[in-house]
C-alpha cells in the first residue's frame, strides 16, 4: 500500500507513521474515526477551497482524534508532506488537538463538549445567511457526559437546524475505562430522539452506510448519526483495549500495525 | 446603563445588519426594544449559557456581530471555557454583556455578585474590558468599541440614571477620564461606584485635601500610558471598585506602578471578604465593604498620613 494513494487503507498508514514518528498517543482514537472522516471529506462536505466563505463546516469536537483529520487534508492536498511530518514537533501547527491556524480546520477543538454548541451557531448562521452550507459535527460518546452537548442539542431541536449534522462515534470507550462503566449512556437513540433530533444508527465502518446517513433527511430536525466503530480499528492488539487511549507503540507494535492494516513496515 | 446600552445597540443595529442579540432568559424590561424592533435578529437560548457562548462562536465566525447579554457572573464564570476557547482563541467578535457588576443585585446574594469579573477577564490576552461609570459613559462606549476586532466584554449596571459629575459621557479605548482635576492624591474608580470617589473627594475639599478623581472604564488592556501620566504627578493613589481585592482596577494599578516604578503610594478600596452571612441593598453592601464615600475618605486620609514615598 502506497501512503499517498487517496484510500483510507493510507489514511491509517499515516496515522500509524505519524503517531509512531512522533511517540504520541490517541492512535487507537484517530485509526476509529478513520472511516467516518475519510468519508465524509472525500464524499460528502462540499468545500471547494479551505477558504471558501460557503464551504460545508466541519468540526471534530473529539478533537484529540485530529490526526485523521491532518491525515485527510494531505490527501486534500490542503497541507504539505512536510507539514504533516511536523505534527507534534516543536513550532508546528499540527498538535495533538487541532489548531485554528491550519487551513482547513474549522474551528479549534480539544475541549470535550464545545464542539456541537459551535456547530449550532455555524448552522443558524447558514440559515441566516440564506445559504445551503452544511454543518458536520463529529463528536465522541463518552462527550455526551459533557452537559454543554444536551444544552446544545436543545437548541438546536428547537431551532429546527435540518442543516446540522452531529456523528457520535460510539466506540464504547472512554479515558480511563469503558463507557458502561463510567458513566452509561445507553439508551443512547432514545435520548437524542427525546431531545427533538432524527436518529439513524450505522456501522460506523461501513462507507455506504455513513454516506447515507449523514445526508440530510426530510423532517426539519438536526439528525444524529450513532456510529458503532471499533476503538483502534485495523490493528488487533488496540482494538477496544482502554490502553490505547493514551498509549504510544514500540517499535515491535509498530510494526505489526501496519502489517496488520494492509501495509509493508 | 442597560436601557442605555440597549438602546444605543438598537441605533447600531438598525445601521448594520450583522448585529445579533442573544440574551440566556435573562434581560425582562431591559432587552424588549432590541426583541421588539428586531425579532429576527433576537434568540433568547433558554437559561444555557456555555451553549450560548458555543452559538455566538459560530455565528461570530460566519460574520455576525453576536451580543450575549445575561448577569455578570452567568456571563462570565458560567461559560468562561467557552468564551476562552470560542471568541478569544478564535479572535471573533463576540460581545458579552454582564449586567450587574459589583453588588447592583444586593438583595439577591454572592451567586449574583460580579465581584470577580474584571480579574477573571483580565488574565485573557486578546479581550477588551469595558466598564462603563454611567449610562452617558455606556453609549458613548459601545458606539466606540461594538465594530473592533476581536471580543469584548462590558460589564455593565443597571441604574440608567445617575451621572458621573464632571464625565460628561466621554470614553476612548485605552485611555483614562479625568472627572475632577486635582493636585494632592488621585482617586481611581471602575464602574458604577464612580459617583461614590466623586463625592469622597467632595468631602475631602472641605478637609482641605484636593482630590483628582479619574474613571477607569478602559480597563483590558490596562490602558497604561493615559494612566502613568496621571500617576506621576501624585504621591498616593487610592482605586475604589465593587470587585474582590484580586485582578480587579486595584490589581491593575498596583502592576503599572511597579513595572514603571512610579513613586506612588497605592491604597485600595475593594472587597475583601466573602459576601455570604449577610444580605442586604446595594448601598449597604457598599458599606459593608468599605466602598461608601465616608470609607473612601477615611482610606485617603489614611494613606495620605502614611505619607507617599515620593
Amino acid at each position: 500500500m502506497n501512503p499517498n494513494e487517496l484510500t483510507v487503507q493510507s489514511l491509517r498508514r499515516i496515522i500509524l507513521d505519524q503517531s509512531f514518528r512522533a511517540r504520541v498517543g490517541h492512535i487507537g482514537s484517530a485509526l476509529c474515526v478513520a472511516d467516518l472522516v475519510h468519508a465524509l471529506y472525500h464524499q460528502v462536505l462540499r468545500i471547494s477551497a479551505p477558504a471558501d466563505q460557503d464551504r460545508d463546516r466541519f468540526i471534530l469536537a473529539k478533537g484529540h482524534a485530529a490526526l485523521a483529520l491532518y491525515g485527510v487534508f494531505y490527501q486534500k492536498g490542503w497541507i504539505t508532506g512536510e507539514q504533516l511530518n511536523s505534527y507534534c514537533a516543536d513550532n508546528s501547527l499540527l498538535g495533538v488537538h487541532p489548531d485554528r491556524g491550519l487551513p482547513g480546520v474549522d474551528f479549534a477543538t480539544g475541549s470535550l463538549g464545545q464542539g456541537l454548541s459551535i456547530g449550532a451557531g455555524a448552522a443558524l448562521s447558514a440559515r441566516l445567511q440564506k445559504s445551503a452550507r452544511r454543518v458536520y459535527v463529529l463528536m465522541s460518546d463518552a462527550e455526551c457526559n459533557e452537559g454543554a452537548c444536551w444544552e446544545a442539542a436543545m437548541f438546536a431541536a428547537h431551532q429546527r437546524l435540518s442543516n446540522l449534522t452531529a456523528i457520535v462515534d460510539v466506540n464504547g470507550q472512554q479515558a480511563l475505562g469503558y463507557t458502561r462503566d463510567v458513566m452509561d449512556l445507553q439508551p443512547m437513540a432514545d435520548r437524542w430522539r427525546a431531545f427533538g433530533w432524527s436518529v439513524a444508527e450505522i456501522d460506523g465502518h461501513d462507507v455506504a452506510q455513513i454516506v447515507a446517513a449523514v445526508k440530510p433527511g426530510s423532517d426539519r430536525a438536526p439528525r444524529v448519526v450513532l456510529a458503532r466503530t471499533t476503538f483502534g480499528k485495523g490493528v488487533s492488539y488496540m482494538q477496544n483495549q482502554i490502553k490505547w487511549h493514551y498509549w504510544p507503540m514500540s517499535d515491535d507494535e509498530y510494526k505489526q500495525a501496519v502489517r496488520e492494516i494492509g501495509g509493508q513496515s | 446603563m442597560r436601557a442605555a446600552f440597549i438602546q444605543t445597540l438598537v441605533e447600531l443595529a438598525a445601521q448594520d445588519e450583522r448585529i445579533l442579540l442573544l440574551t440566556a432568559d435573562l434581560g425582562y424590561l431591559a432587552i424588549e426594544p432590541f426583541a421588539d424592533r428586531f425579532p429576527d435578529r433576537f434568540f433568547n437560548v433558554g437559561v444555557a449559557e456555555e451553549n450560548m457562548l458555543g452559538v455566538a462562536t459560530g455565528l461570530a465566525d460566519s460574520g455576525f456581530i453576536p451580543f450575549v447579554y445575561s448577569i455578570v457572573p452567568f456571563a462570565v464564570l458560567r461559560p468562561f471555557e467557552f468564551i476562552r476557547n470560542g471568541p478569544i482563541m478564535h479572535r471573533l467578535p463576540v460581545r458579552i454583556v454582564g449586567v450587574g457588576g459589583g453588588f447592583e443585585y444586593g438583595h439577591n446574594g454572592l451567586t449574583h455578585y460580579g465581584v470577580e469579573d474584571v480579574g477573571v477577564m483580565r488574565t485573557q490576552p486578546g479581550i477588551r474590558v469595558v466598564a462603563p461609570a454611567d449610562h452617558e459613559q455606556t453609549r458613548t462606549a459601545l458606539r466606540r468599541t461594538w465594530n473592533v476586532a476581536g471580543p469584548v466584554y462590558y460589564r455593565i449596571g443597571k441604574d440608567d440614571r445617575t451621572v458621573v459629575t464632571g464625565l460628561g459621557g466621554r470614553f476612548e479605548l485605552d485611555e483614562v477620564q479625568t472627572v475632577r482635576p486635582g493636585r494632592d492624591v488621585v482617586i481611581a474608580a471602575m464602574g458604577s461606584i464612580a459617583p461614590e470617589a466623586v463625592a469622597a473627594a467632595e468631602q475631602l475639599r472641605k478637609q482641605g485635601v484636593d482630590a483628582e478623581v479619574i474613571v477607569v472604564a478602559s480597563i483590558h488592556p490596562a490602558p497604561e500610558r493615559s494612566l502613568l501620566s496621571v500617576l506621576r504627578r501624585f504621591p498616593v493613589c487610592v482605586t475604589v471598585e465593587a470587585h474582590y481585592l484580586s485582578g480587579g482596577l486595584g490589581s491593575l494599578v498596583a502592576e503599572v506602578i511597579a513595572e514603571a516604578s512610579v513613586p506612588c503610594r497605592l491604597a485600595r478600596c475593594a472587597v475583601r471578604e466573602l459576601p455570604i452571612g449577610v444580605t442586604g441593598s446595594q448601598r449597604f453592601m457598599h458599606e459593608r465593604s468599605g466602598l461608601d464615600r465616608a470609607a473612601i475618605v477615611r482610606r485617603t486620609l489614611e494613606a495620605l498620613k502614611t505619607g507617599g514615598n515620593a
